[in-house]
């Protein structure tokens, strides 16, 4: 499927640095990352890969003495230039953090939080929105009797799950999962990467994950960063069979990392 | 191995003796207190004692209504509340939320530091300060009043409500702040809906603490109040709270006399008031405080 | 909702914020400078070294000073041992039961009884019950107990930072359960517990109320000789200077320069406090 599928790309990063202090942590990435498809960013802790995922909705702009050099186009838009709003971006570009972080709230106000938010005050709409939301992340059967019920008291595999349908309430183009599964259990994050599968059909998903048989499950696209810099991006399957950087070919064989 | 497992044994009841001594204290204060406040009752009736307008504890009959005394202490409690406490509220909000981290080091140890500035420092600058300018600029008989204590008051609420809730609104993790961003919350709206509604418990515990210290407060009141026995009706009307009655009269108070006694009824009234605001604080901890992982 | 107004918003909340906290910070500064500047031409090597003369209209703050020292001293005798103890049952013996319930219960109680009551307390039984008279020992006691939950509170998260591992160790090592205790736990939670006692011998330094009855005099010719003399205290003797003096407009400078004196105490004191606390929680356990 993969290469002819991939004509239409979504977001195009260009030459992209980051700068803790002075200290770069992203070196010159230049990278595609196309529509409707689920790229994998992999590579050993600290390799930047966090990093990289959070440049492309602006997160980093909240730790203090960051710099970020180079430009990201989404649809052709840079998001760097100064007459881009924040707001609209992250309306944008949802995102899923690597523990399940619900707001302490009910169930249903955590996944109308960001409807809400951008000016959607009508109940049945809401309704709706939390509905399909919650089906979309496949919680719905599970918490459908509990909606009042707090957040905090589900499970950790189905907070996750709804910090997904949260994400997804805000309709987003593209969705961005810093290692959502790492403090899952087995069972739940299968579930999650059944629920990846499915949702790719609507969003632009990008994962980081530090477990190479999920990015080799789940995406189309793998990227291998090591050390700030991006050394590898192919289809997923011929980055796990024939990789063109001997130091991808040790990684993914497990000599380091 | 014998002298070892007898040591041991000695170490533990040892501790676990000392450690009753806190339960005693407190029992002995409570029991101190009725024991030397209930006999006020048997020369006066508590109605009197509790709704009586005057409060004349020299005179022949003496009279001990302590209602002006009540009134004094829930006024400079609440006013000094409704000025310091949204002032603390915004500092903490400040400190956890806008402050670039390296001021914070500096910002929250001032502000704790602060709040060890002793009260009786804090009076004198209301005498000397605060009561002439007051009397100048509003034209009063005396610049010592409500309006006097309740702002120094309100300087010593500040540090201690302003620490606590920061504590509770740092406490909120870091996490659900970036999920509201990356929903692309502002940051005013990630503060009112998200922050504030979860930090809202420890809250709550800061303002009551805060209001605690304020019930409790003797020196600012003693030396800045003006110590009239009347219920205020404005806030240049001087008044004297319970803390200040107790302060200025035990001294020259007979033991064992009807005043000695009603002056520990006003102890205990006082020790009521801030059990009640205490174990507020402590049920909302129990009871309402997010468990975070 | 407009975008604008969203924003708009989110720039006032950051303005109002910003001003808060210049505002309290303001106030409290224009207080020190108020205090030192007022306060610093009173005060010199006699000043600190001479007894108070002619009726408190002149000479020093001597015998205040040295009352308040042993003050602290005799009140942190009593709430330190019991204050450490009371907190290792808590972290190291308690087992969840009522008794446990009760005693936490009753120390955050003891903190938030107002200090004043303190004095009311310590009128009735160490001066009248235990016949110890108005006296160093009876206020030194009454400011032992209004100390006593803070050095709970302080010793108890200090134990309590001292990480398991630390204890499972000794006790693989043969060790008993005071062994334990006394000779790996207590020595890794020392610094903090005195950290600790530090920050509430600033607060006993600065409480007038509950001497006020209890032992605190208006003026003695000499320093308190005994457990049961009457002592003069910088902060009683500020109040009485302020507001019982005989020319008290007269007595300015004295008074300026025993709130600088007093305030340099206290808020020196808690500063050294403040900056060991800050320095112990950059030090990790390796653990």
């Amino acid at each position: 499927m993969v290469i002819d599928s991939m004509n239409n790309v979504k977001i195009k990063v260009e030459n992209l640095s980051l700068y803790y202090g002075d200290s770069p942590a992203l070196k010159n990435i230049n990278m595609h990352i196309y529509n409707q498809s689920v790229t994998a960013l992999i590579g050993p802790s600290g390799c930047g890969k966090s990093s990289f995922l959070r440049c492309l909705n602006r997160m980093n702009d909240f730790i203090p003495n960051t710099r970020v050099e180079g430009n990201v186009y989404l649809d052709g838009l840079n998001i760097y230039s100064s007459n881009v709003e924040l707001i609209e971006l992250r309306k944008k570009v949802g995102m899923v953090f690597q523990r399940p972080n619900p707001f302490p709230m009910s169930i249903y106000d955590n996944v109308a939080f960001g409807p809400r938010l951008h000016g959607i005050k009508d109940r049945e709409k809401l309704d709706e929105i939390v509905e399909s939301s919650l089906r979309s992340a496949a919680l719905w059967d599970e918490v459908k009797g509990i909606l009042t019920r707090s957040a905090l008291s589900l499970s950790g595999g189905q907070q996750q799950r709804l910090c997904v349908a949260r994400a997804i309430a805000v309709k987003p183009e593209v969705l961005l999962m810093d290692e959502p599964t790492s403090a899952l259990d087995p069972l739940a994050t299968a579930r999650i990467e059944q629920l990846i599968r499915n949702l790719k059909k609507y969003f632009t998903i990008v994962i980081v994950t530090h477990n190479m048989q999920q990015a080799a499950r789940i995406s189309d696209v793998t990227a291998f960063f090591l050390m700030g810099e991006l050394i590898e991006v192919e289809p997923t399957e011929k980055i796990f069979t024939a990789p063109e950087d001997q130091r991808t070919a040790d990684y993914i064989t497990g000599r380091f990392g | 191995m014998k002298d070892l497992k007898a040591t041991d044994f000695i170490a533990k009841i040892t501790i676990s003796t000392i450690a009753m001594i806190g339960i005693f204290i407190l029992i002995f204060i409570l029991f101190f207190l009725a024991k030397e406040g209930i006999p006020i009752l048997k020369s006066t009736t508590l109605k009197d004692l509790l709704f009586g307008l005057y409060w004349y504890p020299t005179y022949s009959p003496p009279e001990f209504g302590m209602l002006p005394l009540i009134a004094g202490s829930l006024a400079v409690t609440l006013l000094s509340s409704l000025i310091a406490l949204p002032i603390s509220i915004l500092v903490s909000l400040f400190l956890s939320e806008v402050c670039p981290k390296t001021l914070r080091n500096i910002l929250k140890p001032t502000l704790e530091i602060l709040g060890f500035l002793p009260s009786v420092v804090l009076g004198f600058l209301g005498m000397v300060i605060i009561a002439p300018w007051l009397q100048n600029s509003f034209d009063l008989l005396t610049g010592l009043n409500l309006f006097n204590a309740s702002i120094l008051l309100g300087l010593l609420i500040i540090p201690i409500t302003g620490s606590l809730a920061d504590d509770a609104i740092s406490s909120v993790p870091t996490d659900i702040r970036a999920a509201a961003f990356a929903l692309g919350a502002t940051r005013e709206e990630t503060i009112s809906k998200v922050v504030l509604p979860a930090a809202l418990p420890g809250i709550l515990q800061a303002c009551l603490l805060g209001m605690m210290r304020g019930v409790g407060e003797t020196m600012v009141v003693l030396m800045a109040a003006g110590g009239a026995a009347i219920i205020p009706e404005s806030l240049f009307d001087p008044v004297r709270p319970l803390t200040s009655t107790i302060a200025a009269e035990m001294g020259e108070t007979p033991v064992g006399s009807p005043h000695y006694h009603a002056l520990f009824f006003a102890g205990l009234l006082l020790l009521l008031m801030t059990l009640i605001l205490n174990l507020t604080a402590i049920w909302i901890e129990k009871r309402w405080r997010w468990q975070w992982r | 909702m407009a975008l604008n107004a969203r924003k708009f918003k989110d720039r006032l909340l950051t303005y109002v914020l910003w001003s808060s906290m210049i505002l309290v910070i303001i106030v409290l500064l224009s207080i020190l400078v108020f205090i030192v500047t007022q306060g610093i031409g009173a005060i010199s090597i006699e000043f600190l070294t001479q007894p108070p003369r002619n009726s408190m209209t002149e000479g020093g703050i001597l015998t205040p000073l040295i009352g308040t020292l042993q003050l602290i001293i005799v009140s942190m005798m009593f709430s330190l041992p019991v204050g450490v103890c009371t907190a290792i049952y808590l972290v190291e013996y308690a087992k969840e039961d009522i008794y446990t319930t009760t005693l936490r219960l009753a120390i955050r109680s003891l903190a938030g009884i107002p200090s004043v009551v303190y004095g009311l307390f310590g009128l009735s039984f160490f001066c009248i019950l235990l016949r110890f008279k108005p006296s160093l020992l009876s206020a030194g006691l009454t400011l032992g107990c209004l100390a006593l939950p803070l050095i709970v509170g302080a010793a108890e998260t200090a134990l309590q930072a001292v990480p398991q591992s630390l204890r499972d160790a000794a006790y693989a090592l043969g060790a008993t359960k005071w062994q334990t205790i006394s000779k790996v736990v207590i020595p890794a939670a020392l610094p903090s517990v005195l950290t600790g006692a530090i920050l509430s011998v600033g607060r006993v330094a600065g409480e007038t109320a509950p001497i006020m009855f209890t032992g605190a005099a208006f003026f003695t010719p000499g320093i308190a000789k005994s457990l049961f003399d009457e002592v003069m205290a910088l902060p009683f003797h500020v109040y009485v200077l302020a507001t019982a003096g005989t020319f008290i407009d007269k007595t300015r400078p004295l008074q300026y320069g025993a709130i600088l004196v007093l305030m340099a105490l206290v808020l020196g004191i808690t500063l050294i406090g403040v900056i060991m606390r800050a320095k112990l929680s950059r030090r990790d356990y390796l653990m």
